[in-house]
């Protein structure tokens, strides 16, 4: 009985049980560490991609961001030599446009279809509809583009309004999966509580779910503009025809950033690609700030809400 | 569709209180709708019946919830219903006014009459039962508006867009609330204590002047000091309305209750109705074995 314990003192520890690495730990651990500095690196590169690009937008379009290239008309790209003035005004004012056609399009359409199916289609309706807006999201843009441009474009020529539809196919699906996620996290019992009252249902979902679920939907509206208002594709052959001047006429082709910082880069002109990074700093860190602070905006609402 | 189109306006048995607005919550001690009743003889009789259950059973698609269940309720009284976890009590609870409706598979047997009418008739119409049978919840659910929405808004839906500002007054009042907020009615509701957010959601349903109170362990979720607070509005509150409870305290509904329905399961493992009769006697001196095992402490 007394012989263990008395082993143990006077001897130290027993090197057969030894605490250090054997075998081919030491093998096994090197792979372990090999393989966290390989999930490491890509990590690093996807992190350092998104740096170089702010980096070598900022370096390259920062100095090109002044009044005149905020506001002036768009650079007559004719290859001619010397200067080249002009800015992206009209470019900015139509993309406000777009996207605000686009948008007045696809809130309706995207929080109605999250409405149909969190409150009123069956299980099997919701598997349907999920399915359908989650293969919609990965649509190529520029299928968005061909059809509305077979559709309308190709018809009644191109316009704002038909860019605008192509960039609502792309938000639909956006604001649609974003609302429907918030208006599921609306608490079951809140509709209980307007059932017991006898509210109908309708009612129920505009004076209760919809208020309580609206930050997120306006935050996923935000970021679904910010998506649409960077989209090249859509825009492609619905909305191109457009002059170096301000126009708003949404029965024609208005300009547009992203298509703008394209004719700018294709031009080959040293001066208009300069101002292409410009437009491609501006565009960036719009679209980035907005993401962050819409983001922010509803984290900090969210936890007022207690939800 | 407007509400008197609905067949559950006609009344068979008689509405002393009729056409004029049955809720005066303002002067409620002084004009309390029994006094109005007990000038029509019908009523001096024998208790008025507001819902009578005749061999009521629930089933959750295959599983059977709760059987044989018949009872009648009575107008103006505290019925509580008690039991063991499981009973099907609060089950039995939600069929009075149909919120299990909405459960996948729900199918109810036998026969629910309110005021004379099939409660799952084809004709009767689910918001309608609502309306005149509203419900407080275990958990306090107010809605994430203002004090004073939380109250005007189910009222202003249901049509009732006169003297808004008074009706919530007169329900806040009612459910002993209104002098606690009566200076942030323009405040979240979410800011409220758990105690007062119960409250305010008695507020809620009695300012569409329902005409059953269910109130589903409306204090299992407080503090003793808020449950006897809800305890006191209970008794204030069955002058006006016709009340039954769900509750799992047996204290609460010797002190509560007029009326005192005991729930178990059978030998099946169903739940059923065990014995129903005064609160006095079915504490006191109760006939099944069973309840009173139950009431002793001997299980549950």
């Amino acid at each position: 009985m007394s012989a263990i314990p008395q082993l143990s003192a006077g001897s130290g520890p027993d090197p057969a049980y030894a605490l250090v690495a054997s075998g081919n730990l030491r093998r096994r651990q090197a792979k372990s560490r090999a393989f966290e500095v390989v999930t490491l690196a890509a990590a690093g590169i996807a992190v350092l991609m998104l740096l170089i690009l702010v980096y070598y937008a900022a370096s390259r379009g920062l100095s090109q961001l002044s009044f005149s290239f905020l506001f002036g008309t768009l650079p007559l790209l004719n290859g001619s030599v010397g200067p080249l003035p002009g800015g992206i005004g009209p470019a900015l004012a139509g993309t406000v446009e777009l996207s605000l056609i686009g948008t007045i399009v696809a809130l309706p359409v995207g929080v109605l279809t999250a409405i149909y199916v969190s409150e009123f289609s069956g299980p099997r309706g919701r598997r349907v509809v999920e399915t359908y807006l989650n293969l919609m999201a990965g649509l190529p843009t520029i299928i968005a583009g061909v059809f509305i441009a077979l559709l309308i474009a190709n018809n009644l020529g191109q316009s704002a309004i038909a860019g605008g539809l192509a960039l609502a196919i792309v938000e639909v699906p956006l604001i649609a999966r974003a609302s429907l996620e918030s208006i599921s996290r609306v608490p079951g019992t809140l509709r209980e509580a307007a059932d017991a009252l006898g509210v109908a249902r309708w009612r129920t979902v505009l004076g209760v779910i919809l208020p309580t679920a609206s930050n997120s939907i306006v935050t996923a509206t935000i970021l679904a503009v910010a998506r649409a208002a960077g989209e090249t594709a859509p825009l492609l052959f619905t909305c191109t025809l457009f002059s170096q001047n301000y126009a708003f006429n949404p029965l024609h082709s208005v300009a547009s950033v992203p298509l703008e910082l394209f004719s700018l880069m294709e031009s080959g002109d040293p001066q208009a690609v300069d101002k292409a990074w410009g437009a491609a700093f501006l565009l960036m860190v719009t679209i980035l700030i907005v993401n962050i602070l819409a983001r922010v905006w509803l984290r900090r609402s969210e936890r007022k809400r207690g939800l | 569709m407007s509400l008197s189109d609905l067949p559950i306006e006609t009344a068979v048995h008689p509405r002393p209180t009729g056409a004029r607005p049955r809720l005066r919550l303002s002067d409620r001690a002084l004009a309390p709708a029994i006094e109005h009743a007990a000038l029509t003889p019908e009523v001096v009789r024998a208790p008025q019946v507001v819902f009578e259950s005749r061999d009521v059973s629930v089933n959750y698609g295959e599983k059977r919830a709760v059987e044989h269940i018949s009872m009648d309720i009575h107008r103006n009284k505290t019925t509580a219903l008690i039991g063991p976890s499981g009973c099907g009590k609060s089950t039995f609870l939600r069929c009075l006014n149909r919120m299990n409706d909405s459960i996948p598979g729900f199918r109810l047997g036998g026969e629910l009459l309110y005021h004379g009418h099939n409660l799952y008739a084809p004709q009767a119409n689910r918001v309608e039962v609502r309306r005149r049978i509203g419900m407080v919840f275990q958990k306090p659910n107010p809605f994430p508006k203002s004090i004073h929405d939380n109250i005007a808004w189910a009222a202003r839906n249901l049509g009732m867009r006169d003297n808004v500002d008074e009706r919530v007054e007169r329900a806040l009042r009612a459910a002993a609330l209104w002098d606690e907020v009566k200076d942030r009615l323009k405040s979240s509701a979410l800011g409220l204590s758990g105690g007062q957010q119960q409250r305010l959601c008695i507020a809620r349903a009695i300012a569409i002047e329902p005409d059953v109170l269910l109130l589903d362990e409306p204090a299992s979720a407080l503090d003793p000091i808020a449950t006897a607070s809800i305890e006191d509005l209970i008794h204030e509150l069955k002058v006006t309305y016709t009340i039954v409870i769900v509750t799992h305290n047996m204290q609460q509904a010797m002190r509560v209750a007029d009326r005192t329905a005991f729930f178990s399961l059978d030998e099946t493992r169903i739940g059923t109705l065990i014995e129903y009769s005064d609160t006095d006697k079915l504490f006191s001196r109760p006939a099944d074995t069973r309840t009173h095992a139950y009431i002793t402490g001997q299980f549950g």
